[in-house]
């Protein structure tokens, strides 16, 4: 289990742009929308949650193919299938591996990328909690996508489409959480929710994903 | 009642029925695109039969497929010891000089040859230390003196009470039965043409 852990880590460090790909997306992306919005300050600081939160969606899709498409080619994933470890952990821990190579780096980068879109100090503590606690959920939500289209000759656009609708709650929660921990006000109830949503998805959906990886396979 | 399996959901054998003793191996015969993968993936596990059962717990098969399940990135140690670590730790230096890969534990495995990379594929099968080996045309890309390290490796298996059931179409060189899977064709299969089932 641990050894598929450091295996993934170890393969997308080396594959260079593991852990700099989709931070330095979620970074584009933030410093175009500075620059598309203007000079404006207090505009910016009115879109600062919604824009992290839908950069940082967009930056942990990018690599969301890659979790198990790349071993079904090789064909490591028949033999995951058949080694003695259920596929249902596998899942667990190739979506950790891919939260701790994009969602743990957008989580920790997210501050500065605050500061670019002039957040409100107060949202800083929010802007790290809320992305810590909602990016799990993100990861395990895509690699349940990624489970779902694995086998499919260029599967990333139809990933995309089915795992975006999904994030939504996530989304909607997780920007909540910063817009009010900004404005001053209770964080509690989107914080909890989020908290709930990621811990449902990691719940229920690594069984969904095993599943939908051995009817792929057939 | 044999087993029957598919592809597809077109069913491609039908009726299959052996069995494969300790210290004995099977090589499947067949021309292509009769079977022989469908057959090997269902015995494996990673199909569901048509019809029919498999009798041995599917935690005793080491399968073995087209395709290596190896790591470009990884270095070809680095390849054995996960796998390795994934059925409970074998011993890699064993598997390393059967397949005389030891020279080039430290190569990153997207630098080695073709047959260089099936034998680190066919290492992998020591390092599961699973009874029953089921291999999918294993000396493909393999030269004569490697087919020989395979044919000594899947001997000295068979001595140590494990079994084996490879499809292949060249000669192994060791006392093996034959199952000939034309003769379990599917009665919907006959007449129609099938691409040759890889993945």
């Amino acid at each position: 289990m641990i050894r598929l852990f450091v295996r993934d880590l170890k393969l997308a460090i080396r594959a260079g742009g593991g852990f700099g790909l989709g931070l330095s997306f979620f970074l584009i992306v933030t410093v175009l929308v500075a620059f598309g919005v203007g000079p404006d300050s207090a505009t910016l600081r009115a879109i600062a949650p919604g824009i992290l939160w839908v950069a940082a969606l967009l930056a942990c899709l990018l690599s969301l193919d890659r979790v198990f498409q790349l071993d079904f080619e090789d064909g490591s994933l028949d033999l995951l299938v058949t080694a003695p470890i259920p596929m249902e952990s596998v899942v667990v821990v190739k979506a950790a591996a891919h939260w701790v190579t994009t969602g743990l780096p957008l989580t920790l980068a997210a501050p500065l990328l605050g500061l670019l879109l002039n957040l409100a100090p107060a949202g800083y503590v929010w802007l790290v909690a809320s992305l810590a606690l909602g990016t799990p959920a993100l990861s395990m939500i895509g690699a349940f996508g990624a489970a779902l289209t694995v086998g499919l000759k260029r599967g990333g656009l139809l990933l995309s489409l089915l795992v975006l609708p999904l994030y939504v709650p996530t989304l909607i929660f997780g920007a909540e959480a910063v817009r009010r921990g900004a404005e001053g006000q209770a964080v509690a109830t989107p914080l909890i929710l989020l908290a709930g949503i990621t811990l449902g998805t990691l719940a229920l959906l690594p069984f969904a994903a095993a599943a939908a990886i051995r009817i792929n396979l057939r | 009642m044999g087993l029957a399996c598919g592809r597809g959901g077109l069913p491609v054998l039908e009726g299959v029925r052996f069995t494969l003793s300790p210290g004995e191996a099977v090589i499947l015969r067949g021309p292509n695109g009769s079977g022989k993968t469908t057959l090997l993936r269902t015995l494996a596990g990673l199909q569901q039969p048509m019809a029919g059962s498999v009798a041995c717990a599917p935690d005793s098969i080491a399968y073995g497929g087209h395709a290596d399940g190896l790591k470009t990135t990884l270095t070809v140690a680095e390849n054995l010891e996960f796998w390795a670590g994934i059925y409970g730790g074998g011993d890699i230096q064993n598997a390393l000089q059967a397949f005389e890969i030891e020279n080039l534990r430290d190569r990153m495995a997207q630098n080695l040859s073709a047959g260089q990379k099936r034998r680190l594929g066919l290492a992998r099968l020591l390092v599961t230390r699973r009874p029953i080996w089921m291999l999918d045309e294993p000396t493909v890309s393999l030269d004569a003196a490697s087919v020989a390290l395979f044919a000594a490796a899947v001997q000295a298996h068979l001595d140590t009470g494990g079994a084996a059931l490879i499809a292949t179409h060249v000669d192994l060189g060791f006392d093996a039965g034959t199952l000939d899977v034309t003769l379990f064709r599917a009665s919907a299969a006959s007449g129609q043409s099938f691409d040759e089932a890889f993945l």
